[in-house]
């Protein structure tokens, strides 16, 4: 890797401890050749009202997604992007965002879908850096374009589709979504279908477990420990299990991938970045309600 | 409904945004949302009075009110790490400041899709200004229905 890797001692407990930084480790390196810090915030207009200096803005809507196809941009789109924001393949990333690094995991979720190596998360992202009263600015970084080789999206290790879901019964699936979400009782508000479904409930036999309990009240990831009381304790994963996660539209699910995979050390999880917003409008999908997780169904 | 029948504020938004470069029409909206003034006191301490746009990604909420001369208020709030929503909540009641009702209920459904920000916020995000001011609409015929 091209930067040192942040050596704090709570990070030693996780599985892949590179995969974090420390707000006091940024704090120190962010001026180092090799790195480059990447804001992604659910509000795209978070990152204008102050940034941490020199960070660069990537807006998952409007950068990562494709316009018009449910889809992610593809590897000419993707390098263009990396290279416009002076990242190139070698580059160490900090990505950092707002509400516990919500779509800043969403976006390592889908830089790794492009195989870019070294990218880290800033634990307690944004909230963590301006709780601790550090510099934020309005200037916009001065990134000096690289070139960033096109390399197509892989999509067979991390992802998760429809089909693959079906599939997958037997094994365990998490739904990161809130409690009523999962229940069902949240329906969509008369004379306004926005992001919803048609249908509402989960898919049977996943575990319920909403993605923000593996973050603590300060934004960073919870301990090791407490991690693992969650997810192995209450949720019932096992080493080696093959491991789907699935919410809304697959936002929330990548804060989950990334505990699982990076913290908890599991080899083997994918994202469903279809989620509800397919599954509860698809036909013939096996759903169920209420707060039980209901029978496995059989595998298609 | 034609351009030239939008309300004047309303039409001047829109000119104003659209004579911007795409890039730049995110830092008008942060100025707007820099410009959503503080609740007025008497809904300050009662939240409950106001309705969430549950359609927005961050909370927002909102008050309208008529007064005597049929004349049409709104306020809303909502937190300053949600500057799009605040931008779009700033829009909504600077466009529609000193409208009567029946304006306000001519306004076209489609106005937010008319400042060309779809590009620059995405359009899953501007549903929430649509959102707006579809709640604004519904509660003025609320009103006129009570």
């Amino acid at each position: 890797m091209a930067v040192s890797v942040d050596t704090d001692d709570k990070f030693a407990e996780y599985a892949h401890p590179e995969r974090l930084v420390s707000t006091q480790w940024l704090q120190d390196h962010r001026d180092e050749p090799g790195l480059v810090v990447v804001e992604s915030d659910e509000d795209v207009l978070l990152y204008e009202t102050g940034h941490i200096p020199g960070a660069v803005k990537i807006d998952w809507h409007l950068d990562l997604n494709d316009h018009v196809e449910r889809d992610y941009v593809d590897g000419e789109r993707f390098a263009a992007l990396l290279g416009s924001k002076g990242i190139a393949r070698d580059t160490t990333v900090v990505i950092y965002g707002d509400k516990n690094n919500w779509w800043a995991a969403y976006a390592l979720w889908v830089f790794t879908l492009f195989g870019h190596e070294d990218v880290r998360l800033l634990d307690g992202g944004r909230d963590k850096w301006i709780a601790e009263g550090r510099e934020l600015t309005t200037d916009a970084p001065t990134s000096t374009p690289v070139e960033y080789p096109v390399i197509e999206r892989n999509d067979s290790e991390i992802r998760a589709f429809k089909e693959d879901v079906l599939a997958h019964f037997g094994n365990p699936l998490i739904d990161v979504r809130s409690a009523e979400e999962y229940s069902g009782e949240r329906t969509e508000i008369p004379g306004y279908p926005t992001e919803g479904s048609l249908r509402a409930g989960h898919i049977p036999s996943a575990a319920s477990v909403p993605w923000a309990r593996a973050a603590a009240p300060d934004a960073t990831f919870k301990s090791r420990e407490e991690l693992e009381a969650i997810y192995k304790g209450e949720a019932g994963l096992a080493d080696g299990d093959d491991v789907i996660a699935y919410c809304r539209i697959g936002e929330r699910s990548s804060h989950t991938w990334f505990v699982l995979t990076h913290l908890l050390g599991f080899e083997k999880v994918r994202n469903y970045d279809g989620s509800w917003t397919e599954w509860g409008s698809a036909v013939r999908v096996p759903i169920v309600t209420g707060s039980e997780k209901g029978e496995v169904p059989a595998k298609r | 409904m034609t351009d030239t029948q939008l309300p004047d504020t309303l039409r001047e938004i829109k000119d104003e945004f659209l004579a911007l470069e795409v890039r730049e029409r995110l830092q008008l909206l942060l100025e707007f949302s820099n410009e959503l003034p503080e609740l007025p006191e008497r809904y300050r301490d009662h939240p409950d009075l106001l309705e969430r746009v549950e359609e927005c990604q961050s909370p927002v909420y909102i008050f309208v009110e008529v007064d005597d001369h049929n004349i049409v208020h709104l306020f809303a709030t909502a937190p300053r790490e949600s500057p799009t929503t605040r931008g779009f909540a700033s829009i909504v009641s600077q466009g529609l400041a000193g409208l009567t009702v029946e304006q306000v209920l001519a306004v076209p459904d489609t106005y937010p899709q008319q400042l060309g920000l779809a590009e620059a916020v995405s359009p899953l995000r501007m549903r929430g200004m649509t959102a707006l001011l579809g709640r604004t609409k519904q509660q003025l015929l609320r009103k006129a229905a009570a």
